[in-house]
C-alpha cells in the first residue's frame, strides 16, 4: 500500500486529475488546518510533551466556537507558564497555584466572557489546592484545563501530588514512598464530590482518537459554561518525556500502561440531563 | 457638597468604597477591619451592582484582586497584619505586572498573631516593598476617618494614574473611632476600561497579556528600570504632608497616621510650657516626604520621631536630616498608644534635661 502515490488515490477517486496547486486549497477539501487562534511560532516544549496537544485542542475549540474575543485565560506557573506566547486570546499569568483565584476575579467582574485556567498538577493540586477546591465549591463558572503529568515538569522532575506510588523522580529516587510521601491525589474526584461543579471529566492526548475526545470535552465544558452550569474541569493524563527520562514513545506507553490505569479516562462527573 | 455623618472609620471606608464607583471587593475577615466586608455585603451590590466576595484566604483574596484587576475594574480588598503578610506575593506580581488597586491595611499589634489592638508596626512592610523584588506601594496614612473617605478616591485615582498599586496604612483606632465625615457624591462605575485590560481580544488587534514573567535578564532589568522610573516619579509628583507651626520651631514632633493627631496635641501642650515646637505628618509615607525634614532640619535642636512600633519611620526621618539635627524616638508597642503627656514627658526628658534613658 505504501507504494501508492496521491496519483493513485486521485485516480481511484475520480476521473478528473487533481491540480494541486488550486484544488487542495479549496475549503471543501480542507482536512486540517492550524487552529488560528494558535500563534504560529515554535512552542518552548520539549519534543513529544502532551502540552503542545492540550494547546492546540483547546485552541481549536475556541476557533471552532468562534469565541476568541471573548475569551480570557489565566496562565500558570509551570511549563506552561507562556502559554500566553501561544494562545492568542487575552490572558493573564497567575502566581504559582492561584489561577482558579485569578480566573474568579475575571469571571465575576465579566460573567458574560468564557473564562479557562490551564494548570498543572502542581500548580492545581499542591501549593493551588485551597484556591482550587474553593473556586469549585463557589460554582465559578470557568472552565479548568488540568494538565495531569505526574510530575513537576519546570522545576526539572520533582515529585508532584499526582505521581504514581513507586514513581522514581528527584525528590523520590527510590520511588514514591505512600507512608512517608502521600498518597496521589485523585483531585478531580475529590471535586467531583462538590455541588458546585458541573463537570469533570479525564482524557489523554496520547493518541488521536484520544485526542479527538479531549478535544470534544474542551468544547463541552466551554458549551456548559455558556449555559452557566458552574465549575467544569477537564483532566488532562499526559507525559513529560524529558523529566520521566524517556524517549516521546515511551512516555506514551508510561501514559497508557501505568498512568492511565490509575487515572482512568472517561467522565467523572456530568451535568444532570447532559 | 456631599452628606455629613457620624461613621466609624471602617464604615467611612467602605462607604467611600463604594461612592467612589468601586467595581469590586474581595476579602477575608480579620479583627479589626471585618465592618469592611460586613458592610459592602450589606449595601454594595444592592446600589451599584458592585462585586463583593468573601475569599477563603487573604491569598486568593488579593489574587482575585489581580484578576479584576487585569480586566481593568476599580477594585479593593482590606485586611489587618496577619492578612496583609499573606498579601505580600499576590502584591509583588501586582506592582510587576502594574496594575492599579487600592488596599487597606487596618494595622494591629504584631509580630505573630499579636494583638487585635491598634499599631503601626507595618510601615517597613508598607513603604518597602513588602514582598519580593524591588518595587514600591504608594502608601496613604489617614490620621482621621475623614481621610479614610478621602482617601480612597484619591487611592483610587493614583492608582490609575501611575498603573500601581495603592495602601492605605491605617490603624485599628481610625478603623474603629467615629468621627464626623463628609462624604462625596455617588460616582459612576466606569463603563470603559483601559486599552492594556484583558477583556476579551479586540478585534483586529493583538490580544492582551499580563504578566509578570521576563525571562530574559536584559528584559527584567529593563522592566526593573521601568519600575524606578515610574517611582520617582511619583516621589516628584505626589508627596504630601501636612506641616503646624514650624516657622519658628526648634524642636518638631513628628509621626503618621493617628500618632500625627497625638503629636499636635502634644505640641500645644509644650508650645503652652514655652517650648518652640512644630509638627511634621507625612501623609505620603511612600513617597516619603524627604525634603521637608531635610529644609528644616539646620533650624533644630532636634526632632522627636513617635510611633507605635520599635522606631521605623524614624529611619527615613534621620535619612532626610543626613545628620542635620539630632532624630530620637519615642514609641509604644503591642497595641499601646502614646498619650500627649507622655509625648511631652519624653521630649523634655530627651531634649530638655538630656536625659537618654
Ligand atoms: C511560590 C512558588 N513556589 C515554587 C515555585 C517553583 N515552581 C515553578 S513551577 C513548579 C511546579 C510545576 O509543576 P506543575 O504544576 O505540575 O507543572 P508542569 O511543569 O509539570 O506542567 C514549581 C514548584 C514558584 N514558581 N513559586
Ligand atoms: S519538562 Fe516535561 S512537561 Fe515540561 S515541556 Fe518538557 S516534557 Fe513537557
Ligand atoms: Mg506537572
Amino acid at each position: 500500500m505504501s507504494e501508492r502515490t496521491y496519483v493513485d488515490i486521485e485516480a481511484e477517486l475520480t476521473d478528473q486529475p487533481i491540480n494541486f496547486d488550486e484544488d487542495i486549497c479549496l475549503a471543501e477539501n480542507v482536512v486540517y488546518v492550524k487552529p488560528q487562534t494558535l500563534i504560529d511560532i515554535p512552542m518552548h516544549y520539549c519534543p513529544g510533551c502532551g502540552h503542545s496537544t492540550a494547546h492546540k485542542i483547546l485552541m481549536e475549540v475556541v476557533d471552532e466556537m468562534g469565541i476568541q474575543e471573548e475569551i480570557i485565560g489565566v496562565a500558570p506557573v509551570g511549563c506552561s507558564v507562556f502559554a500566553y506566547h501561544y494562545m492568542n486570546v487575552d490572558m493573564q499569568e497567575a502566581a504559582h497555584g492561584r489561577a482558579c483565584a485569578v480566573a474568579t476575579g475575571i469571571k465575576r467582574i465579566m460573567p458574560e466572557k468564557y473564562v479557562f485556567t490551564y494548570q498543572g498538577d502542581g500548580d492545581l493540586a499542591a501549593i493551588g489546592t485551597a484556591e482550587t477546591v474553593h473556586a469549585a465549591n463557589r460554582g465559578e463558572n470557568i472552565l479548568v484545563v488540568f494538565i495531569n503529568n505526574g510530575i513537576y515538569g519546570m522545576t526539572s522532575g520533582q515529585m508532584a501530588p499526582t505521581t504514581l506510588p513507586g514513581m522514581v523522580t528527584t525528590t523520590s529516587p527510590y520511588g514514591r514512598d505512600v507512608k512517608t510521601q502521600g498518597h496521589p491525589l485523585y483531585i478531580s474526584n475529590l471535586l467531583a464530590n462538590l455541588p458546585g461543579v458541573a463537570y469533570v471529566s479525564r482524557h489523554s492526548v496520547h493518541t488521536p482518537n484520544n485526542v479527538r475526545k479531549a478535544k470534544k470535552s474542551l468544547a463541552k465544558a466551554l458549551e456548559y459554561q455558556k449555559q452557566g452550569l458552574g465549575f467544569c474541569l477537564v483532566e488532562i493524563v499526559t507525559n513529560c518525556p524529558s523529566n520521566w527520562k524517556m524517549t516521546p514513545k515511551q512516555s506514551n506507553q508510561f501514559v497508557e500502561e501505568k498512568m492511565i490505569p490509575f487515572y482512568p479516562l472517561g467522565d467523572i462527573k456530568v451535568p444532570e440531563g447532559k | 457638597m456631599g452628606d455629613l455623618k457620624l461613621m466609624k472609620g471602617n464604615e467611612a471606608l467602605s462607604e467611600a468604597m463604594i461612592r467612589a464607583g468601586c467595581d469590586a471587593y474581595f476579602g477575608y475577615p480579620i479583627t479589626p477591619q471585618s465592618e469592611v466586608l460586613e458592610y459592602l455585603a450589606r449595601e454594595a451590590s444592592q446600589r451599584t451592582g458592585m462585586v463583593v466576595l468573601q475569599a477563603e484566604s487573604e491569598v486568593a483574596a488579593i489574587n482575585m484582586i489581580y484578576g479584576a484587576a487585569g480586566a481593568g475594574r476599580r477594585v479593593m480588598t482590606t485586611s489587618s497584619s496577619p492578612g496583609i503578610s499573606l498579601m505580600q506575593e499576590g502584591l509583588s506580581y501586582i506592582a510587576s505586572a502594574e496594575l492599579p488597586c487600592l488596599l487597606a491595611n487596618v494595622v494591629r499589634g504584631g509580630p505573630g498573631l499579636g494583638t487585635i489592638q491598634p499599631s503601626q508596626a507595618d510601615y517597613f512592610q508598607s513603604v518597602k516593598g513588602g514582598g519580593h523584588g524591588d518595587y514600591k506601594l504608594i502608601v496613604l496614612a489617614p490620621s482621621s476617618v475623614q481621610e479614610m473617605v478621602d482617601f480612597v478616591k484619591l487611592g483610587f485615582e493614583l492608582g490609575e494614574k501611575y498603573r500601581n498599586p495603592v495602601m492605605i496604612l491605617t490603624d485599628g483606632a481610625i478603623g474603629q473611632m467615629m468621627e464626623k465625615v463628609v462624604l462625596f457624591e455617588q460616582m459612576p462605575r466606569k463603563t470603559e476600561f483601559p486599552d492594556w485590560a484583558t477583556t476579551g481580544k479586540k478585534p483586529g488587534k493583538d490580544r492582551n497579556y499580563i504578566t509578570s514573567l521576563h525571562i530574559q535578564s536584559e528584559k527584567m532589568e529593563e522592566i526593573n528600570l521601568r519600575l524606578q522610573a515610574k517611582y520617582k516619579e511619583i516621589e516628584k509628583n505626589e508627596i504630601r504632608y501636612q506641616a503646624v507651626n514650624l516657622d519658628d520651631a526648634e524642636y518638631v514632633f513628628t509621626g503618621f497616621g493617628l500618632v500625627a493627631r497625638i503629636c499636635i496635641k502634644a505640641m500645644e501642650m509644650a508650645r503652652a510650657k514655652g517650648y518652640k515646637v512644630g509638627v511634621i505628618r507625612p501623609i505620603t509615607v511612600f513617597p516619603f516626604p524627604t525634603q521637608v525634614y531635610a529644609d528644616i532640619a539646620p533650624q533644630l535642636k532636634g526632632i522627636l520621631d513617635v510611633e507605635m512600633n520599635a522606631g521605623q519611620m524614624v529611619e527615613d526621618v534621620r535619612l532626610s536630616v543626613n545628620g542635620a539635627t539630632k532624630v530620637e524616638f519615642y514609641g509604644r508597642m503591642g497595641g499601646m498608644i502614646p498619650s500627649p503627656e507622655e509625648i511631652l514627658e519624653n521630649f523634655e526628658r530627651i531634649y530638655i534635661k538630656g536625659e537618654t534613658k
